[in-house]
């Protein structure tokens, strides 16, 4: 058994007495039960959040940017807050399935289908942003480099936001194919599965009939591979372009070199935070406390401790740079003097306490093992995580060069209904997933089970294998 | 257990003698006054002027001489600067158009800007700028209309003396740094439980005991800097914080809280002890761990946590004290990131060059492809990385284009053009296209001229960084750089080896010892390897 090897120190990632058997049961059950009362709960309530999103939605659209908070000196606030917030939400999705995937992390199985859902629906809540946000949306296909009929007129390819545009699509396709990828043969365990005919048609159109040959599988593992590998400088670059959006510009705050590491920290940070929220409800609701043990979620808090530091090291960074620079500007950044006590200071305090200072009780592992604590300060940093954002983007714009131009940012009902309403299409979509994919990758899960499985690991040991 | 061979112990010391011999000729050569330097300079302008049409063989020299006979002329109107350009060969017009060029609007603004002058030659005299944030480069020096060329020679004077300076420094922050990364890589893989690198631990462990050695060189040259003798650092010139004094400069004044001789050579010498008491600490336990303690193991993982911890902060501000500081106007909010993944990329090579070295040599029979793959798979990755945050740093300051920002990129762009586009090739190009394919990464000699270009990119690198802010447009590669890297090199052979020698090539008591043993990564073939323990 040498080939499942693994050290006796490393603790077991499937607990009980698990067969393979018994994780396509535990997995495929959620799709194939019905949904209980506190599902459908959470689902109308959902829902209704996205409804009145929507109905914000069309009300801007219909009526002019002008039902925002924004005004002529700070033309960006909660609108690209939020974008940014979703964009990085997704970041962890991807980090799990790839760079996880390639530093050969086991404890990443359990967690990665859901983390990639996750990335799915979080940026397509993004991409609603730079659609509504434009005060002619109708015309939003003007970003596309076509050939058109103005002497074939086209985009300059100097904006971030024409990079943002490239970077999305290209964000949300890369891991839509790497998703669903990963999700074909767990259809076909459900296509195999299924006993009523409707249900096998879709999952047998879901699944491309996948057979699991040995060849297929050969080259299943190559293009996961490859695509880790492709999905790695891109989800770094995602939200490079991202930060790009400020650090080209020349507003003191916005404009700092360490924008893009710093970003895709941030990202990975809230990301994980995500993450956790979901899955600290997820296990329980549906079960699935024998794959997402007490380990994964220490783990995501060590990530989450590790890019809550590189975060830190860079607000101390921007901190002491701002006031290095000798710039009287870089006064009014969000990490700067000017900010801690000015008219947003309330928000500076905000991303301290939930960013830094809260996140720091999960260097104490009792805490970080606490599947309460853990979620609890997930909710922290997600919160944390959108004053970042909101204040790079509200604290710089309210206090430009120039003070004439000083102005202070106060949101209306549609910045806010717009911002509920995408966590509502969110959980709306996340709900969906739920029922109907295996949140768990089964064909994964499998591989790992006689390595780490934690009956596997004590059979083991008592036969003295080291 | 290993032995240090003689033969590998000669080259060590025969390094460092050679290092050390061309090091002293290096600093003999230096100009030792005024006088001395006012006619290198003469001599500079002279060739300049009788090699017209030949090639660009001597660079340094044509540019010296070039700013030089500006400096002559430029007291009278611009026009006839033009005018007397005109008249020179193409060499010298392609270098005046590059420098109106980058100074479009400026050139604009000012028509008899002297600034040009100063600006080619490493610093740019922006006191009769507009923005008063907008200093960069490290003129020490007033510019004074009148008495420009006295100034001039007095500035390249100072620049000549830091050469042998600054060629010390560079290598002496190259191997430090590779030594330092390798232990927080060594630290990460500790805290990470990683169950590959394990049989590498001890090779590792002996890489960072030249941390010692190169700590002891850093104290010694902080010491040196802070007693003035040299002047790589302009904040640490004479006046600088003096109102009254003619070298009085209101930007680094502002930043004394910061850049003051006591808080920095405190600053330097916490940073060296942090890190050499955590690899004093590690080795000696790693070594006690042999006896299969998992107490130790536990240990040694929490000292891993905090160190990690404090490696963060201490980089940072390690490179906005030791490198930054030489351009003291200047400053970048990522820099700290970029010589950390400078230094990063070159630990992890040399890793996988000790390593390939001591496995040809048969002293690591448990290493074996997978393991070199997964260094080689590192080295790639991170090359990519460090090409990541050098673009991300460029391009945003490029974008933005805001003067105090650009000139740095504007001086390295102007003097230093070669290895600054040479260094993308060599850090980014050749490991790309080397290392991107899975059967490369286990072939030594790919690896090994993969490793080269990567290390030979990173050291210029850090000389990119460091130069232009020391020596300027004086900068060469000779007998002073050479002789200091191969000094380095001497000591890093030596205490390497010396120290690998000194323990069991395995860390025995590891709990994921068999793990890394039984390592083998999935698509690799391992190649003339007897799989029977497999």
């Amino acid at each position: 058994m040498s080939g499942h090897y693994e050290s006796s120190y490393r603790e077991p990632l499937i607990l009980g007495d698990k067969s393979y058997h018994d994780i396509t049961e535990d997995i495929a059950r959620p799709i194939e039960g019905k949904a209980n009362k506190n599902w459908y709960i959470a689902f109308y309530i959902s829902l209704a959040a996205m409804l009145w999103g929507f109905g914000c939605i069309f009300y801007t659209v219909g009526t002019g940017i002008g039902v925002w908070g924004l005004s002529k000196n700070i033309g960006w606030a909660w609108d690209i807050t939020n974008f940014v917030w979703w964009v990085g939400i997704g970041h962890a999705g991807t980090l799990i399935s790839a760079v996880l995937l390639l530093f050969r992390q086991k404890w990443r199985m359990a967690i990665n289908r859901s983390a990639e859902a996750m990335t799915i629906f979080a940026v397509f809540q993004a991409g609603l942003f730079p659609i509504i946000h434009m005060g002619r949306p109708w015309n939003g296909y003007w970003v596309l480099p076509i050939p058109n009929q103005f002497g074939s007129l086209w985009v300059n390819f100097n904006s971030p936001l024409l990079w943002d545009v490239f970077a999305i699509s290209t964000y949300l396709s890369v891991s839509l194919v790497f998703w669903w990828t990963g999700l074909l043969p767990d259809f076909a365990t459900i296509r195999d599965r299924a006993v009523k005919p409707f249900q096998k048609k879709i999952y047998a159109l879901l699944s491309f009939g996948w057979s699991g040959r040995a060849k297929d599988w050969q080259r299943f593992e190559e293009v996961s591979l490859v695509l880790a590998g492709l999905a790695t400088p891109l989800v770094l670059s995602v939200h490079t372009i991202v930060s790009f959006d400020f650090a080209t510009s020349v507003n003191p705050g916005w404009h700092s070199t360490i924008f893009p590491p710093y970003f895709v920290a941030g990202a990975i940070f809230s990301g994980f935070a995500m993450v956790q929220t979901l899955l600290g409800v997820m296990r329980k609701v549906t079960n699935l406390e024998a794959y997402i043990t007490r380990l994964h979620i220490e783990y995501m808090n060590i990530v989450i401790i590790l890019t809550g530091g590189i975060v830190a090291v860079a607000y101390a960074t921007e901190f002491f740079i701002a006031w290095y620079t000798g710039s009287p500007y870089e006064n009014y950044t969000y990490l700067s003097f000017g900010a801690e006590a000015g008219a947003y200071g309330w928000a500076f305090w905000s991303l301290m306490i939930f960013n830094i200072i809260i996140p720091q009780i999960l260097w104490i592992k009792k805490f970080r093992r606490s599947f309460v604590v853990s979620f609890l300060v997930s909710i922290a940093i997600n919160i944390g995580m959108w004053f970042e954002r909101f204040d790079i983007i509200a604290i710089v714009l309210s206090k430009g060069q120039l003070p004439s131009t000083w102005w202070r940012f106060e949101p209306t009902f549609v910045d806010v209904g717009i911002f509920i309403g995408t966590i509502g299409f969110f959980f709306v979509l996340f709900l969906l997933y739920a029922r109907t994919f295996p949140v768990i990758p089964t064909a994964e899960v499998k591989t790992i089970l006689k390595s780490s499985g934690e009956n596997f690991k004590k059979q083991r040991e008592e036969n003295n294998e080291h | 257990m290993y032995q240090f061979s003689g033969k590998l112990k000669m080259l060590a010391i025969g390094l460092m003698v050679i290092g050390l011999i061309g090091t002293a000729i290096s600093f003999m050569n230096t100009p030792k006054t005024l006088q001395d330097a006012k006619d290198i300079l003469a001599k500079q302008e002279a060739s300049h002027h009788g090699s017209h049409g030949g090639g660009h063989g001597e660079a340094t020299n044509d540019h010296h001489a070039n700013t030089e006979h500006k400096s002559d002329t430029h007291k009278s109107d611009h026009k006839e600067v033009k005018s007397n350009d005109v008249a020179h060969t193409n060499d010298h017009k392609k270098e005046v158009k590059a420098d109106s060029l980058s100074h479009k609007e400026e050139a604009a603004n000012h028509a008899e800007d002297t600034r040009l002058t100063d600006s080619l030659n490493g610093h740019v005299a922006e006191k009769a700028h507009v923005d008063p944030s907008s200093h960069a480069g490290n003129d020490h020096d007033t510019a004074h209309h009148g008495d420009d060329h006295e100034e001039h020679a007095k500035h390249a004077f100072h620049q000549m003396q830091n050469k042998p300076w600054s060629a010390i420094y560079v290598s002496l922050i190259f191997f430090l740094g590779i030594s330092l990364l390798v232990m927080a890589f060594y630290a990460a893989q500790r805290v990470a439980h990683a169950g590959w690198s394990v049989v590498l631990f001890r090779v590792m462990e002996a890489i960072t005991a030249n941390l010692h050695y190169v700590s002891a060189i850093m104290l010694v040259f902080i010491i040196v800097t802070a007693m003035h003798m040299n002047h790589l650092f302009p904040w640490m010139a004479d006046g600088v914080f003096d109102p009254l004094s003619e070298n009085y400069d209101p930007i680094i004044d502002g930043k004394k809280w910061f850049m003051n001789l006591p808080g920095w050579v405190m600053r330097s010498v916490f940073y060296l002890l942090v890190w050499n008491g955590f690899r004093f600490y590690i080795r000696k336990k790693s070594i006690e761990q042999d006896n299969g303690d998992l107490d130790l193991h536990k240990k040694i993982y929490n000292v891993s946590v905090v160190f990690i911890l404090l490696f963060m902060i201490t980089e940072s501000m390690m490179s906005w004290d030791w490198i930054m500081g030489i351009d003291p106007h200047w400053f970048s909010t990522l820099f700290g990131w970029y010589v950390l993944a400078t230094l990063l990329v070159s630990a992890l090579t040399v890793i996988c060059l000790v390593t390939l070295y001591l496995r040809s040599k048969g002293h690591l029979p448990f290493v074996n492809d997978s393991h070199i793959h997964d260094l080689a798979k590192f080295m790639f990755g991170f090359s990519v990385f460090w090409t990541y945050l050098w673009f991300a740093q460029f391009m945003l300051i490029w974008y933005a284009d805001m003067p105090e920002e650009t000139t740095y990129f504007a001086l390295r762009f102007k003097e230093y053009v070669v290895p600054f586009i040479g260094m993308i090739a060599l850090n980014f190009i050749f490991p790309i296209l080397l290392l991107i394919n899975s059967d490369f990464k286990t072939v030594p000699w790919v690896i090994v001229i993969a490793g080269v270009f990567i290390l030979v990119g990173h050291y210029v690198d850090l000389f990119v960084m460091i130069m232009p802010g020391t020596v300027g447009a004086q900068w060469g590669f000779g007998i002073g750089e050479i002789s200091a890297f191969l000094f380095f090199l001497g000591l890093f052979i030596f205490a390497t080896f010396n120290a690998f020698a000194k323990a069991n090539p395995v860390v025995k008591g590891n709990p994921f010892l068999h793990e890394s043993e039984i390592h083998h990564y999935y698509i690799i073939e391992h190649r003339g390897e007897d799989n029977a323990h497999h």
